[in-house]
């Protein structure tokens, strides 16, 4: 009590070392945990690293019988399955999102938006197993024919019509990933300065001038950004892909055919592989996944911030 | 890394210490023992586990994930005991240190899903059915198949074959009847609990194959034969060894099982398919539990020899309404046998 | 007269692309409505016939056993769920913490951040083997708590970015105030930051919370399943998400139904969580 704020302001610094040390190593933990799933990933497929090498990329064989492993045809049925959906949740979301902001009165687009988000929400399970019993019937039995009949001389669909596949699969990740792509957009559209769209509107513009040549040109940078959240979410998606992709390892024109993906590769062998060899190349599969999607979403990463940037200056 | 770990032992620390206080709060601690593997069982040894555990209070909690999960987890110690229908070979199970012994029997059998065909009512032979699974039969109104059956009209309908997603037992057993059967799948599949398969959509477990069966017109799979009842599923008659059509019956399966020598197979590896006689059912086969001999918690494992020891004992009728073939008499006593010398805590036999 | 009439011809070629815009833009959002509702009736209808009583409250049965439910499916999802958030939202809220009041600018920050973003999209699958091969395979035993670990971190990063977001919404002159009274800068933080904060952060934990409570993925070769209610947390757990899997995969109606009936409460549950999230922060800023 002699020199108080002296004192005091000795326990200061040091509870106030003790709390910024604790909350740096709570930070560090992220970049560690990152590492350490890079670390042990690449450690446990060491055996298939070594075995198979770059080989391992470009062979689409997946045999356990004679422990002959390659990742083609599981990365082959991710970026498929994902490609589908993209092509049609981006062009349906953008759609969503105008209408939420240039078209819908305020309370509809304020009920449409909430939905959206808590539709977002869903677990992917339960995407599966709507898949599974309800939308996979109604392929086999009316869109496929309908492809088949119509478009049926285009190797993409021809074939089994057994409503599961790689077509079902990409539809359901579509329907995954559209909330996300409409929410987004839909803020990035919410980000357009009024006063230039008033300006516009105010020389005669109609909506769609308006939409198309304020507001897209714009937020086409943010779109791009929401394009690749989506496309990050679709290619690690397990469960709703694992209920409706058929589950074999073989590449097929068709997009009727069933097929794989990474993940459910991994859902469905991971607990199974006895032979070291066999664990080794699931957990390189898993590898192949994780840098894919690390990649994306870095760009992803890279893009926004540069966004951000522009803005800023 | 290491800081990593270190929080999250801390952590684990923290939550593991707010669990004990949870589970202290719940039930009076009853024995638990965790088995994991084939599903081609699972329907028996569910309820095995559900009767004896309202008689016993013992918990015995079975996961069905697959004859290849069971050796993996067992191997991987992450199961008190692992359960495959793909029996280890005698130096497998040495290497590691393990016994294996057969648990129930019963028949691996072929469903079809197409309008208009009851169970029963498909005839095939062995060579169809080869050229089916390797993709070269592709419609279900192929002359091969008419010519079989003559008195059925059978649609033009693609033929999807459902095999098995996961390293499995049912897989291994029927890729051994297609291999005995057939020179040209041998040449280009093989068996074993997972194949490449040439054509097909894959389920995961008895239980997937059946319900995408069920669920697409015009497929053909194989499931273990209780699945199959359960599930009205359609299955088909066979032509055996003898050359006769023969039904999945209990009894087929029976005539098949008798034959077998488990006196002579070391470590009890047996192959149960295409065996002689007119009334044998030519895919059969058996499931096996595997255990370690060296057991380190005496307790879980005198556990686990008793509950096996009560379904051998009091389990037959259970095994006989699900169709399945229970162990004779002559060979639970060699199996008993083995546990008397094999399976062993500090040294001292746990086994009588 | 004649200018006129080239000025309206383009007009009402410009108004009919503008109508046609519009129509397709509405057919689009309602196509979207009617999927997203036809899940909604598809899983609230199947699933509301499965519930009983017994589904609350029994152990499940075998197959060829009618009765019997996931009552211990239920109180596994539960705890397991819990644990996660006791262990990935105060390591999530310091990071936070660290991002926005201490690392301003820092590079160490940045890295932190990027990192932060991509363990967000980093797919939980990977996450599952990765806890796997740490937790599980050393530990001998597929467990509950392998299964909170592997939640935790997938809730870490949402809980990271949400606690940075919404402290840096806290004006500047409530730090400096507090630091001028001669409050130090941890308290600064726990009492004035923190109380100014609380409802987005309560939010941000509430949207992780709900976002793991679904995961089925991390679980399948971390807690797997059980058919018994958990006696202690190193033994595999029953759970909601995997039950759900098991019980769909399985060609038994009953089975199936009772996997409605659990996606049911689970689109329930996390559908509460989030509305009530929302609620939270509503009520905070009117």
């Amino acid at each position: 009590m002699v020199n108080p704020r002296k004192n005091r302001r000795y326990q200061h610094n040091k509870g106030d070392l003790f709390f910024k040390g604790l909350a740096l190593l709570c930070a560090a933990s992220v970049p560690l945990l990152m590492a350490g799933i890079l670390a042990q990933l690449i450690s446990s497929s060491s055996l298939s690293l070594k075995e198979f090498g770059f080989g391992f990329l470009t062979s689409q064989e997946w045999n356990p019988v004679t422990e002959v492993f390659g990742a083609l045809s599981s990365t082959f049925g991710t970026i498929v399955s994902t490609l589908i959906a993209m092509i049609i949740a981006v062009p349906l979301g953008l759609v969503i999102a105008v209408f939420l902001v240039e078209l819908a009165p305020p309370k509809i687009s304020a009920f449409f938006g909430g939905a959206v988000e808590l539709l977002a929400a869903i677990p992917s399970i339960i995407y599966g197993m709507w898949g599974l019993f309800i939308f996979a019937p109604i392929m086999a039995d009316h869109v496929q024919p309908f492809l088949d009949k119509y478009f049926g001389f285009l190797p993409l669909f021809q074939g089994a019509k057994m409503g599961i596949g790689m077509l079902t699969a990409g539809l359901i990740l579509a329907l995954m990933i559209l909330p996300y792509i409409s929410s987004v957009s839909r803020d990035v559209f919410n980000m357009v300065p009024t006063v230039v769209k008033e300006a516009a509107y105010g020389q005669g513009a109609t909506t769609w001038e308006v939409t198309r040549a304020v507001v897209l040109r714009y937020s086409l940078r943010g779109i791009v950004g929401a394009a690749f959240l989506g496309l990050g979410r679709a290619l690690g998606e397990t469960m709703a892909v694992t209920f409706v992709i058929g589950n074999s390892h073989r590449i097929s024109a068709s997009l009727f055919a069933s097929s794989n993906s990474i993940a459910s590769t991994l859902a469905n062998e991971f607990t199974e592989a006895v032979e070291p060899l066999y664990l080794s190349s699931l957990v390189e599969l898993g590898l192949v996944l994780f840098l894919i999607t690390v990649g994306f979403q870095s760009m992803a990463q890279v893009w926004l911030w540069s966004i951000r940037k522009k803005l800023a200056d | 890394m290491k800081k990593m770990n270190r929080v999250l032992t801390i952590l684990a620390g923290l939550a593991f210490v707010i669990a004990l206080s949870f589970g202290s709060a719940g039930p009076v601690h009853a024995q638990t023992i965790n088995g994991a593997g084939a599903s081609f069982p699972y329907p028996v040894y569910s309820q095995w586990a559900y009767k004896y555990n309202q008689i016993t209070g013992v918990q015995l909690n079975y996961q069905s994930i697959g004859s290849g999960g069971g050796i993996r987890q067992i191997k991987a110690k992450t199961v008190d005991f692992g359960a495959s229908d793909a029996p280890l070979k005698k130096a497998d199970l040495d290497e590691f240190g393990m016994i294996q012994f057969p648990m129930i029997m019963g028949g691996v059998v072929p469903v079809v899903h197409i309008k208009g065909i009851k169970p029963g009512e498909l005839k095939l032979t062995p060579d169809v059915l080869v050229d089916l699974f390797l993709g070269k039969i592709t419609k279900w109104n192929d002359p091969a198949i008419q010519a079989l059956n003559p008195g059925l009209s059978i649609p033009e309908k693609d033929v999807t074959i459902v095999h098995r997603s996961d390293g499995s037992g049912t897989t291994w057993i029927i890729t051994h009847y297609l291999t005995a059967v057939s020179s040209e799948w041998q040449e280009k599949v093989g068996a074993s609990k997972a194949v490449s398969w040439p054509a097909g959509v894959g389920g995961k477990g008895n239980e997937g194959v059946a319900s995408y069966v069920q669920r697409i017109d015009g497929s053909i799979g194989y499931v273990e034969f209780a699945y199959a009842l359960q599930n009205n599923l359609t299955y088909i008659q066979l032509q055996n060894r003898a050359g006769k059509y023969v039904s999945p019956t209990k009894e087929s399966f029976m005539a098949a099982a008798a034959n077998a020598d488990w006196q002579h197979a070391p470590g009890f590896y047996m192959v149960l398919v295409n065996q002689p006689g007119e009334e044998s059912w030519p895919i059969t086969g058996a499931s096996f539990i595997i255990l370690y001999k060296d057991q380190t918690n005496k307790e879980t494992a005198a556990a686990i020899l008793k509950f096996f020891d009560w379904c051998y004992q009091h389990g037959k009728e259970i095994a006989l309404n699900l169709d399945y073939v229970p162990m004779p008499d002559n060979v639970i006593e060699i199996v008993q046998n083995v546990w008397a010398e094999e399976v062993q805590h500090n040294g001292k036999s746990l086994w009588k | 007269m004649h200018m006129e009439k080239l000025h309206i011809r383009p007009l009402k070629r410009r108004h009919i692309t503008d109508y046609t815009v519009k129509v397709i833009s509405t057919v689009g959002a309602l196509v979207g409505l009617f999927f997203l509702t036809w899940i909604l009736y598809e899983v609230t209808l199947r699933g509301l016939m499965a519930l009983n009583w017994a589904f609350f409250t029994e152990l499940p049965s075998p197959p060829g056993v009618t009765g019997g439910g996931v009552a211990n499916a239920i109180l596994g999802t539960v705890i397991i769920t819990i644990l996660a958030a006791i262990m990935g939202t105060p390591l999530g809220i310091l990071a936070g913490v660290f991002l926005a009041e201490f690392g301003k600018g820092s590079k160490f920050s940045s890295l932190v951040r990027f990192m932060t973003n991509i363990l967000i999209g980093v797919p939980s699958i990977i996450v599952g083997v990765f806890v796997y091969t740490l937790i599980v395979a050393p530990m001998k035993s597929f467990s509950g708590l392998a299964g909170a670990v592997s939640l935790a971190i997938i809730m870490l990063p949402v809980i990271v970015r949400t606690t940075e977001d919404m402290l840096n919404m806290v004006p500047n002159s409530l730090r400096e105030s507090g630091l001028a009274l001669g409050v130090s800068r941890w308290q600064v933080t726990l009492q004035i930051v923190f109380k100014a904060a609380r409802s987005g952060m309560l939010t941000g934990i509430l949207l992780a919370v709900a976002r793991v409570s679904g995961e089925t993925a991390p679980l399948l070769f971390t807690a797997m399943n059980s058919s018994y209610w958990l006696t202690s947390l190193n033994e595999p757990t029953a759970n909601l998400t995997v039950t759900i899997f098991n019980y769909a995969m399985s060609p038994y109606a009953d089975w199936q139904a009772k996997a409605w009936g659990a996606s049911l409460l689970i689109m329930a549950a996390v559908l509460a969580l989030n509305i009530f999230a929302r609620l939270v922060t509503r009520k905070k800023v009117t």
